[in-house]
């Protein structure tokens, strides 16, 4: 039989530790200090939002703990603070310390889950327009152009009216984060669904996946085990970016009132609590949650270029 | 003096495992009017010996020794005007894709035009004369209707046609060619091979034709090298090589030819695939695919596997091959210098 | 399988595949709104065609490679993937052991999915990226035989693995740490690993180095002697064609011009396309080639010319070549020839 080629011009097996110690990724990442920084920061954000209920000194939700008598402190290296509020108060007299990462936390939910929406319909619809075609292809990208000729804020007023005109605006306030991810996948979807669409295209000509059909496989099985795995690159890197852009949305939604209520405040709406006490001179209750929600929604875009940088093929060099 | 000498051509490129060294030691020249064949694999180096002479590598390659003469200049050492002079006016380049020439936005008499009046000082009118001019050589159907059509409107072997046209435009010595028809089909290589022929015979230009097709070789050169994983290891008369060849890997090349074995029989195929170039097989690079590291008697050949073979000369080649360096010893023919 | 059965009915000399006038277009207008028209004042629906293939007659007997060789364009891959099901004829039809496959659902064509397989021309692009060799190889055997416990499978991949030459130790890396020659390996084990008795190959060693193709070559013929398989093997390479071909088909523009059991054809081409393709072959013996210079260029196939397809490169064309197509006619020695100057004597 044919003994020709055997292990001898090929390197032994590389565990999953060594690829990924020895992959082009980790490599460009050691070198880049800003991606280094950015992926530091991220963390330590998403850490104390997620771990906002042990962190945070109080309980902004719980109406008990705060103190009406306590409102508009500054924070602590202003004169007139209080110790007991590192970050002050706000106007309600909650600690905004608390509130800001409660807070941050509402944002990446909404956040998160909207663009696991966004990428659920979108990476599906891709899916379907790019492998089968035709009609389906036309219709649905159709579907994509008429999505996108309606803003996000469009959704959003029609949505929300909808909802708090049949339900009332108590239970909107108790479903307002479902709802948010709801108009805010709904409103972008069409992003991840032409990414993935185009990528599809473009692996679809590739023989592999002639050689699947001759095989026999389903088209469900060809799209899932064949196609989307080679389509992930793109859509880890719009995935960065896109959650961004729906932490930004939800933020605007909530500034205009569209989004999270008062009592149960996202970053956008403690910095529209905050905008009416500016002129009187409490500056912290809008800042410093705009702070925040700068430094997050950068290091997200930073990671995103960084990310592209790095999977775009026609960047590659060994 | 040869017109191009080339001596102990050494290029690396820089990548982030370290350089890698895609030619060793490659020498050879090119008297007025020669046509050589350069015959490889791919990730022989071929191409790279081929885009070096014009000193046209792409970073992260550089050359890192040796150098290339033409016509008594150092090329190497030569500021970007000069080798812009070169390049085009004494030596032009035709690639595997015409495309890669032709920009598709300009017409081809624009082209042409364009190309005559940066190295020349020649009025528009002028230009187009002897673009016309050229494309009646290469014997394109109504050449002047051509060079008011874009490149997009000829079919391939037109276009090949019109990069000869450029490639003579101004009338250079030698004429490197880089695989100019594997893109083609073999109708139209056999009559765009024909074609340079005819025209390097008549008008004493000189050809570097670049290659993986041995019969291609075999029609149109004089002389070729055969390179192995960045290292030329036998050169010397086409013929010479293609009859009787020396180097077990030049051996196994031409054997494997379906034209060399009777119909339906087994090929005598080389095992193994050629070396990664970061990665090179200690002594000789083709040692680990090589029938004859073991010699007749069963004793091994240690300086296969230990030591870069240093070129023999047999009749009328050079060889880099330790076997066949022991034949030639046992045979005791002095070693005459050859080129 | 009501198919097998009928398989064994049959008498033998019935071929395993029968390709009848199968046609292929592909549509270059678009969509319905984009083949709307002005024309004279007027809206019309125009459609533009490309034709790939008209009316290819062809049959494959078992046992046999038959080699497709023609130029870029000439349809010879369309052949390949009509065949295999990969595309729909527009018009013709095929048939695999007697039965009609070219309008089977992709249930009912199932069983013929496991006998038929194909082999791709691009080494680079025919392995998945994300799916290491072992899980290649195991998806296929795992499709058709549903029924195999996990152990029957590692052992049907460990022996095709064996067979096509490569080392066990390979299952768990990924294509792109293989060569071009090496995934090729890959890729006939992959197509061996269900056991077919038909193989289309297209164009599977164009993408490869010399010495390279000679040893996928040699695995293709040794896996032909021990399997008993049947080759459709696309080319544009007639030394291939020469060494591996039992009987060869010569296309052109979309049609067969010429079929003949390979050394009748080499010793004796009769198409005068077959000729000046044949004197185009660079060979290592003559130093001076004296190849038949055809005139002209290949028409395209969105306006097809009328009559026979060369007729506008032929020397021989006359008012006949003009107007009428040429079938394919048998001639003494056994081959076909689809040419009114071979038919009519006015050439040999």
């Amino acid at each position: 039989m044919t003994t020709t080629n055997s292990s001898m011009d090929v390197a032994p097996v590389a565990s999953r530790w060594s690829r990924f110690r020895g992959s082009y990724l980790l490599y460009s990442f050691k070198r880049d200090p800003i991606a280094q920084l950015s992926l530091l920061v991220f963390i330590v954000l998403v850490g104390v939002a997620v771990l906002a209920p042990w962190l945070a000194p109080m309980d902004p939700y719980d109406l008990a703990q705060i103190d009406i008598l306590a409102s508009e402190l500054p924070p602590f290296w202003v004169d007139g603070s209080d110790p007991a509020y590192l970050m002050g108060t706000d106007a309600q007299g909650r600690d905004l310390l608390s509130t800001i990462l409660y807070g941050a936390r509402v944002s990446l939910i909404i956040g998160f889950g909207a663009v696991a929406l966004q990428a659920l319909l979108g990476v599906s619809f891709g899916l379907l327009a790019g492998y089968l075609g035709g009609r389906v292809d036309a219709f649905l990208m159709r579907l994509a152009d008429i999505q996108l000729s309606f803003s996000t804020l469009m959704v959003a007023i029609v949505v929300g009216a909808l909802v708090k005109a049949v339900f009332g605006g108590a239970t909107y306030s108790d479903f307002a984060v479902p709802l948010l991810v709801l108009i805010i996948g709904l409103a972008e979807w069409p992003q991840y669904a032409r990414t993935v669409r185009a990528s599809v295209l473009a692996e679809r000509s590739k023989e592999y996946v002639d050689a699947a059909r001759v095989m026999g496989f389903t088209s469900r099985r060809i799209m899932f085990r064949h196609i989307l795995p080679n389509t992930l690159s793109p859509i880890f890197v719009i995935s960065t970016v896109q959650v961004a852009n729906a932490i930004i949305s939800e933020a605007a939604l909530s500034f205009l009132g569209l989004g999270m209520p008062e009592t149960h405040p996202s970053l956008g709406s403690l910095i529209k609590s905050g905008f009416d006490y500016i002129q009187s001179g409490s500056w912290w209750i809008t800042l410093i949650p705009g702070a925040m929600l700068v430094i997050l929604v950068l290091v997200i875009n930073l990671l995103g270029d960084w990310l592209r940088d790095v999977l775009n093929p026609r960047l590659y060099k060994g | 003096m040869a017109l191009l000498d080339v001596t102990n051509l050494d290029v690396r490129f820089a990548l982030r495992r370290g350089d890698v060294q895609a030619l060793r030691d490659v020498c050879f020249s090119l008297e007025r009017g020669e046509r050589l064949g350069i015959v490889g694999e791919s990730g022989a180096g071929k191409s790279v010996a081929a885009f070096s002479l014009l000193n046209l590598i792409a970073k992260p390659g550089y050359i890192a020794g040796g150098s290339i003469t033409f016509d008594g200049q150092e090329l190497t050492a030569m500021s970007d005007r000069g080798l812009r002079h070169v390049r085009g006016h004494r030596m032009s380049m035709i690639f595997q894709d015409p495309m890669m020439t032709l920009n598709p936005v300009l017409t081809i008499g624009e082209q042409m035009v364009e190309c005559l009046k940066a190295h020349r000082r020649i009025s528009t009118r002028e230009a187009r004369a002897i673009s016309l001019r050229k494309l009646e050589q290469v014997q394109i159907p109504s050449p002047s209707a051509r060079l008011d059509q874009y490149p997009h409107e000829l079919s391939g072997g037109m276009r090949q046609r019109v990069i000869i046209a450029i490639a003579l435009l101004l009338d250079p010595d030698i004429i490197i060619a880089d695989e100019p028809t594997t893109a083609l089909d073999v109708t139209i290589q056999a009559e765009i091979m024909a074609l340079l022929l005819e025209l390097c015979e008549k008008h004493n230009v000189g050809l570097i034709l670049i290659t993986h097709d041995l019969g291609v070789v075999s029609q149109v050169t004089q002389r070729m090298l055969v390179m192995y994983a960045g290292r030329v290891i036998e050169q010397g008369p086409t013929r010479e090589i293609i009859n009787d060849p020396q180097h077990p890997y030049t051996q196994g090349l031409i054997n494997a030819l379906p034209q060399m074995a009777t119909p339906g029989a087994r090929l005598n195929q080389i095992p193994g695939s050629m070396p990664s170039l970061d990665n090179l097989p200690s002594g000789c690079a083709f040692h680990p695919r090589c029938g004859f590291v073991a010699r007749a008697d069963g004793s091994t050949r240690h300086a296969c596997t230990d030591e870069v073979p240093d070129f023999v000369t047999s009749g009328n080649c050079r060889v880099a091959c330790h076997m066949v360096a022991e034949m030639l010893d046992r045979e005791r023919i002095p070693a005459e210098e050859i080129r | 399988m009501s198919s097998t059965a009928h398989a064994t009915a049959a008498e033998p000399a019935s071929p395993l595949l029968e390709i009848r006038g199968v046609e292929k277009r592909f549509s270059l207008s678009g969509d319905f709104l984009e083949q709307l028209k002005f024309k004279g004042g007027k809206l019309v629906r125009e459609q533009k065609y490309v034709h790939a293939i008209n009316g290819v007659d062809l049959d494959i007997q078992r046992g046999e490679a038959l080699c497709v060789v023609g130029e870029s364009g000439c349809g010879k891959s369309t052949v390949a993937r009509t065949v295999m099901g990969l595309l729909h004829p527009s018009a013709g039809e095929i048939r695999y052991d007697g039965e009609r496959i070219d309008d089977l659902s992709h249930q009912a064509l199932m069983p013929y999915r496991r006998r038929m397989q194909m082999i791709f021309q691009n080494p680079y692009a025919s392995l998945n990226p994300r799916m290491t060799i072992q899980q290649t190889l195991e998806e296929p055997i795992r499709l058709h035989h549903p029924d195999w416990s996990p152990q029957r499978v590692k052992q049907q991949v460990a022996e095709v693995m064996a067979s096509v030459g490569i080392a066990a130790d390979w299952g768990a890396r990924y294509g792109h740490e293989f060569s071009g020659g090496q995934r090729q390996r890959i890729a006939i084990a992959r197509a061996l690993a269900v056991d077919p008795e038909f193989i289309v190959a297209d164009e599977p060693i164009s993408a490869l180095d010399v010495s390279i193709q000679a040893q996928v070559l040699n695995l293709l013929m040794e896996a032909q002697q021990q399997r008993n398989l049947t080759y459709l093997f696309i080319t544009h390479d007639l030394a291939v064609v020469e060494h591996f071909g039992t009987r060869v088909a010569v296309m052109y523009l979309g049609r067969v011009c010429e079929v003949a059991p390979t050394a009748t054809l080499f010793a004796r081409p009769r198409h005068p396309y077959t000729q000046a393709l044949m004197s185009a072959i660079p060979r290592l013996e003559d130093d001076r080639p004296q190849h038949i210079r055809l005139q002209g260029e290949v028409p395209t196939p969105v306006n097809l010319p009328s009559g026979c397809v060369f007729h506008g490169r032929c020397p021989h064309a006359n008012a006949r070549c003009r107007s009428e197509i040429p079938e394919l006619i048998v001639s003494d020695d056994g081959s076909q020839v689809a040419c009114h100057a071979v038919e009519e004597g006015r050439i040999d």
